[in-house]
């Protein structure tokens, strides 16, 4: 931080600091002086503000995506490429880092800003192509290949014949509220956090409001748990405010487990200070003295971050003893779990973070009621939470104004699979499922067929293309048989076998039950073992099976009904969901591999049969020689043949062949 | 008081009460494999699931407090259908060898499976077949036979306090162990067996000591003793389905000899032995200054515990070995010498109403050279004894014990019952100090049921304050309170097990708090009743000190009555 920076003093006659903190001392930092009236100090105010917000800059700067996905990308080459770059042609540039903006297919994303112009972005950035595009802007002549867009800012000057960074098919439909600055700012920077209007709302509410009227404008706003339940978070808060305890607790529920979803790693990671700030009046309006932020230790870099932010929150006096001023006192502490996909579950969650093992317990009492240490306890998802300050600065009406009749606001989620564009997306409620996939996600690559969108991760179910054109609330997903669920959204091509996706998430489930209740832990397995019978090798069949896999879908479907409806905990009610979703739109792929024995989308390994065309087989002998389980055999330039039960359908004489001889079935 | 409709009749309940115990109460059989009363129930078993009205999933009825106007419905083919499939789930991945099973006479599941009419292998699945834990001493672990009911993690964790084990691996792996998995002989475990008598299935059971018993009887050069504590006569006649309230001592005793034991003794009588030793050990602290309180170390469990969980505490246990311990000394020195017989050929069994006690059995400081003790039945195992000997104890006629070790007084048998000791030791003390008996041996303060209790208790000019727990988390409590720096308390006894030995880990499976209650009113009964109440009295107690140990604390009594402990470290 510069020594001239945000929370410097302006003169002697300002009496804030982060030791002595007012009231006001949030928007005294940003908008002030408030305590004095000097025009000199006000202008080293606005001075400092401006070189935050890059109104004015005196030298280029770069901005680097480095969140898990960047670096997957292998952002970190880059930049030590981009490093190499500027010390050897001695360029004067400033580097920055950024979290993720979403759009992780193009990764690495680097951003240009040179003084006076707007902020350039690009996409495919490596350590071959780094030093060309850097070049290229410092001479004012940007390289148009890997060009993104230009981010407009006013004040600053566009550059010519360079779309829109925003109007990118990606996201031209997007509404991002939630994921305004990730990819923008420098997560850990509380300077810019606080430049662009940051804390001002939980400033606000330790002024001027009473905890029972955050409650309400939480409650008006009817942001609902984004979490995947979806219950009414301002409602779900006034239980615990209304609940007289001597100790309350309030967690952020950072334990994204479901395959697919990586939408609270990349919120923490690119915006921080949006989640604590969220939490902190969360806090306040519960009457929590102490947060925990529950977050799975495989999110490092999402650690790393939130430590750091959450250590400058207190260095400057926003979390600790007496904050601003206003008698209320808050201590956060980061939680890190071992990625239990039970630890979830609200009360799972608590007996983690309490030392014990992670296992529901019977509810009620609710935690709102009796939770972490038997005290009232909130815990509210991190998209939830990120939400707040919004709804606060702006009102619960600005909030209301988008969605559906009973779903409000936007939606975060994380697109995966077969599209053109993967990424994090946040779009408005009501927003149909089609739209997100053409239009944000940019349709299915090679021109292949849309099969399915899998939504809600393995609590949720999959949405076929009769139904492509539903729209994103959490009632109606619930009329096609899936959820809103965190976020995850896996969209499949054509490619796809959906018995193999629904023993997928079986096997998923299975692995993750926490084994306390008995249909989850032993239900969920004997539906794997069914969908592992059906998709088994033929060829090792004895009599009985055939007869048995005939019954093993109608006892799926029964063995379905009951988890459902005994299962102890959240996880285990809807873990049948991902079976019952596929043979509701998929029946006829069951049937094809009970009845047929195949599977059209070529997936079911051992459901396979490999075979040589005599017609086209030269005898060169290469595919017997790859071949592992010594299942080809034939004399030298005569025909060669595969005897089916030594094939292990690895499939590499397939690989190997040169005269296009062999065929799978 | 709420009103709620179960299978539209009308039925009255308290607030707080859970469904499940209102159900019962009117005579609704709902099936549990999870549930215990008193422990926090768990929901994990759903078998005991019903239908609200109002809620669209099942509800477990164990887990679920009443209120007004809830409309219940108990055996709908819904209903049915859950049950039946969730017991088939279990079934399937449970092992198929019942025939082969030590509870195959007593296993809930099976149990179960009969009342709910299951005839079909619906469900198949393929097994892991984890292997048998036989580190402990005192305790099997079968881990394939676990249904994962929580029974034995609730009682470990809520009756002793200790935690031992736990719910480990994720998923289908899960499996109830110790930390890191290892052998329970490294785990916390102090051996008192209360997992046993929860567990519904054969997954726990003691380490069995039979087949040593019926070798040593085989071996024509071996003398075969044996003695029995005095839980195991109020209790043995339940196994033989007798109304419960019976002392069975004299068909036992018969019993016993016609199995093949040359010698029955009573532990009542080194009960007694053990109340001259300890009631002296604690007059001598009190007027010598020493350490106070003195804690009682008749229990085995709470002996290990104190070693594990309050190693600062180990001076404030009494040096006396328990009554089984100085039995077995007293028999293999005096006793053998007195008819003239090689004391490494004398095999000595215990019948004892615990698992610790085979623990106990196996420390190397009990014995001079050889073991003071060969073998240790429990009750179940006297039972099985009896049966694979043929002996059919209510058709003989009763006996009475061998001397010198059959003559007991009624505070001796009061060892069985949690507070027994403590009014035993009083009635001793009593006269040791004032040289007269009380004028109302009965302490009835100590008399119940409860957790911890407490007295004051006068002692001719001296007054001092006692306190009783049983149930090792109690032990805890009242532990943690005399380190804050309680001082009022000068003696305490403690029994590892909830109602004291009566309860113990080798009783009959599913003992309950009932069933308890009714051997400890049977050892009041006998107090009552018989004659001999003070342990100074017995003859042969006064002959033993006359002929052979001199006076209590003697020199022979500290090398064959009393023991040492040591600071245990284990994976808490």
């Amino acid at each position: 931080m510069l020594k001239d920076n945000l929370f410097s003093r302006c003169c002697d006659k300002c009496w804030h600091s982060s030791e002595k903190a007012c009231p006001d001392y949030i928007s005294c930092l940003t908008q002030g002086p408030l305590c004095h009236h000097d025009e000199k100090c006000e202008n080293k105010k606005k001075e400092n503000i401006s070189r935050i917000t890059l109104k004015s800059m005196e030298k280029p700067m770069i901005f680097m995506g480095l969140g898990t996905c960047g670096m997957g990308a292998g952002a970190l080459k880059t930049l030590e490429e981009l490093e190499n770059v500027i010390k050897e042609e001695n360029i004067d540039v400033e580097i920055r880092k950024t979290g993720c903006i979403g759009l992780c297919t193009l990764e690495p994303l680097l951003d240009i800003k040179m003084p006076g112009r707007t902020r350039l972005s690009y996409g495919h950035v490596t350590e071959k192509n780094v030093r060309k595009i850097l070049n290229s802007v410092i001479n004012g002549k940007p390289e148009e290949e890997n060009l993104i867009g230009q981010h407009f800012s006013d004040g600053d000057e566009n550059w010519k014949n360079v779309p829109g960074f925003f109007d990118h098919p990606f996201f031209i439909n997007q509404k991002r509220w939630v994921l305004k600055n990730c990819g923008i700012n420098d997560p850990v920077d509380l300077e810019q956090y606080l430049a662009n209007g940051g804390f001002l709302a939980f400033e606000k509410i330790l002024k001027n409001e009473l905890q029972a009227s955050v409650c309400d404008e939480i409650e008006k706003s009817n942001l609902r748990g984004r979490g995947g339940g979806g219950f009414p978070t301002g409602k779900k808060w006034k239980f615990a405010l209304n609940t007289p305890a001597d100790q309350k607790y309030m967690i952020c529920n950072a334990d994204e487990g479901d395959p697919g979803a990586f939408m609270d790693r990349a919120l923490i990671e690119g915006d921080p200070y949006r989640l604590l700030e969220g939490l902190m009046i969360a806090s306040y309006a519960i009457g929590a003295t102490q947060a925990y932020v529950y977050i799975r230790a495989e999110y490092p870099l999402a650690i790393e971050r939130l430590i750091e932010a959450i250590s400058n929150l207190k260095k400057f006096g926003f979390i600790g003893e007496n904050i601003l001023d206003s008698g209320f006192s808050l201590k956060i502490k980061i939680k890190k779990g071992a990625g239990a996909f039970v630890c979830g579950e609200e009360t799972a969650l608590i007996h983690s973070i309490e030392g014990k093992r992670g296992m529901p317990r019977v509810r009620p009492p609710f935690p709102a009621t009796r939770g972490l240490f038997d005290k009232p306890t909130i815990i509210n998802n991190v998209e939830t939470l990120c939400n707040i300050p919004d709804i606060i600065t702006n009102g619960y009406e600005w909030f209301c104004a988008a969605g559906t009749e009973t779903s409000k606001g936007t939606k975060v989620f994380a697109l995966s699979g077969n599209l053109n564009y993967t990424g994090l997306v946040e779009v408005e409620m009501g927003t149909p499922i089609r739209e997100i996939i053409f239009q944000t996600g940019g349709g299915i690559p090679d021109n292949r067929e849309f099969k399915a969108a899998q939504i809600g991760g393995p609590s949720g179910g999959c949405i076929p293309p009769q139904h492509l054109d539903i729209k994103v609330d959490y009632e109606n997903l619930k009329t096609v048989g899936a959820m809103m669920g965190s976020g995850g959204l896996v969209i499949m091509d054509d490619k796809a076998c959906m018995v193999d996706v629904a023993k997928f998430f079986m096997d998923f489930i299975q692995r993750e039950s926490c084994g306390k209740c008995i249909p989850c832990r032993e239900g969920t397995r004997r539906m794997l073992e069914i969908l592992q019978m059906v998709t088994s090798n033929p060829s090792s069949d004895s009599s009985m099976n055939s007869l048995e896999r005939l019954s093993g879908i109608i006892t799926l479907e029964k063995l379905a009904e009951i988890i459902k409806s005994t299962s102890l905990c959240g996880l285990g009610q809807t873990a049948p969901n991902p079976v019952i979703s596929t043979l509701r739109y998929f029946r006829s792929e069951y049937e094809e591999h009970i009845f047929n024995r195949k599977c059209s989308a070529k997936v079911c390994k051992e459901l396979l049969t490999y075979q040589i065309d005599e017609d086209k087989c030269t005898g060169c002998t290469l595919c017997a020689r790859v071949c592992p389980s010594e299942a080809i055999k034939g004399a030298v330039k005569s025909p060669h043949y595969i005897i089916s039960e030594n094939c292990v359908r690895c499939g590499s004489c397939l690989v190997a062949c040169r005269q296009n001889a062999i065929s799978v079935y | 008081m709420l009103e709620l409709i179960v299978n539209d009749k009308p039925v009255k309940a308290d607030k707080g009460e859970m469904l499940l115990s209102v159900l019962r109460r009117q005579g609704i059989d709902i099936p549990t494999l999870c549930h215990v009363e008193g422990l926090t129930p768990t929901g994990a078993c759903r078998l005991c699931v019903v239908e609200v009205e109002g809620q669209s999933g099942l509800v477990p009825s164990c887990a679920c407090q009443v209120y007004n106007g809830m409309k219940v419905k108990t055996h709908t083919n819904r209903l049915i259908e859950a049950r039946r499939t969730l017991l088939e789930l279990i079934m399937s991945s449970h092992p198929d060898d019942c025939l082969y099973c030590q509870r195959r006479d007593t296993c809930e599941l099976l149990e179960l499976a009969s009342k709910l009419g299951i005839k079909e292998r619906r469900y198949k699945s393929v097994r892991s077949n984890p292997s048998l834990d036989i580190s402990s001493p005192s305790i099997v672990r079968d881990p394939s036979k676990c249904i994962l009911c929580g029974r034995c993690v609730r009682v470990c964790e809520e009756i002793q306090g200790v935690g031992a084990i736990d719910f480990i691996g994720r998923g289908s792996d899960c499996s109830v162990g110790t930390a890191f998995n290892e052998g329970l002989n490294t785990s916390s475990c102090v051996n008192c067996g209360q997992c046993i008598t929860a567990c519904p299935v054969g997954a726990l059971t003691e380490a069995r000591h039979i087949n040593r018993v019926l070798n040593a009887m085989s071996n024509p050069e071996l003398t075969i003793v044996v003695q029995h504590a005095p839980a195991v006569s109020v209790t043995l006649g339940e196994m033989y389905n007798l109304p419960s309230a019976a002392d069975v001592q004299g068909v036992m005793i018969a019993g016993l000899r016609k199995a093949g034991f040359d010698f029955v003794f009573d532990t009542g009588f080194s009960a007694d032995l053990t109340i001259m030793e300890e009631a002296s050990e604690l007059v001598s602290r009190i007027s010598n200054g020493g350490v106070l309180p003195m804690m009682t170390s008749c229990s085995p469990a709470w002996v290990k515990f104190v070693e594990q969980y309050y190693p600062e505490m180990i001076p404030s246990l009494s040096t006396c070995k328990s009554p089984m311990q100085m039995l077995g000394a007293i028999t293999k020195s005096w006793w053998a010498e007195k008819n003239k017989l090689d004391k490494s050929k004398i095999f000595s069994v215990a019948v004892m109403p615990c698992t610790a006690k085979k623990f106990e059995a196996s420390r190397p400081e009990m014995g001079i050279g050889i073991p003071d003790i060969d073998a240790v039945l429990t009750t179940r195992e006297l039972y099985d004894l009896f049966n694979i000997k043929g002996v059919k104890p209510f058709e003989l006629k009763p006996m009475n014990n061998d001397n010198p070790f059959g003559q007991r007084s009624t505070a001796g048998k009061l060892f069985g019952a949690t507070g027994g000791v403590m009014e035993a030791a009083i009635r001793t003390a009593h006269f040791l100090i004032t040289g007269e008996n009380m004028k109302n041996p009965v302490i009835t303060e100590l008399r119940d049921m409860t957790g911890i209790k407490e007295a004051r208790v006068k002692i001719g000019e001296l007054e001092i304050g006692v306190a009783v727990a049983s149930g090792l988390s109690n032990a805890r409590k009242l532990l943690d309170e005399i380190k804050m720096g309680r001082k009022d308390i000068h003696f305490i006894e403690i029994m590892s097990c909830p109602g004291g030995c009566i309860g113990g880990g080798g009783q009959p499976y599913g003992t309950d708090f009932e069933s308890v209650r009714n051997r400890m009113s049977l050892l009041y009964k006998i107090d009552k009743e018989e004659t001999v109440k003070y342990s100074h009295e017995n003859q042969s107690i006064s002959e033993l000190y006359r002929d052979f140990l001199g006076k209590p604390l003697s020199g022979k009594s500290h090398t064959l009555l009393h023991t040492e402990y040591m600071n245990r470290v284990v994976m808490k």
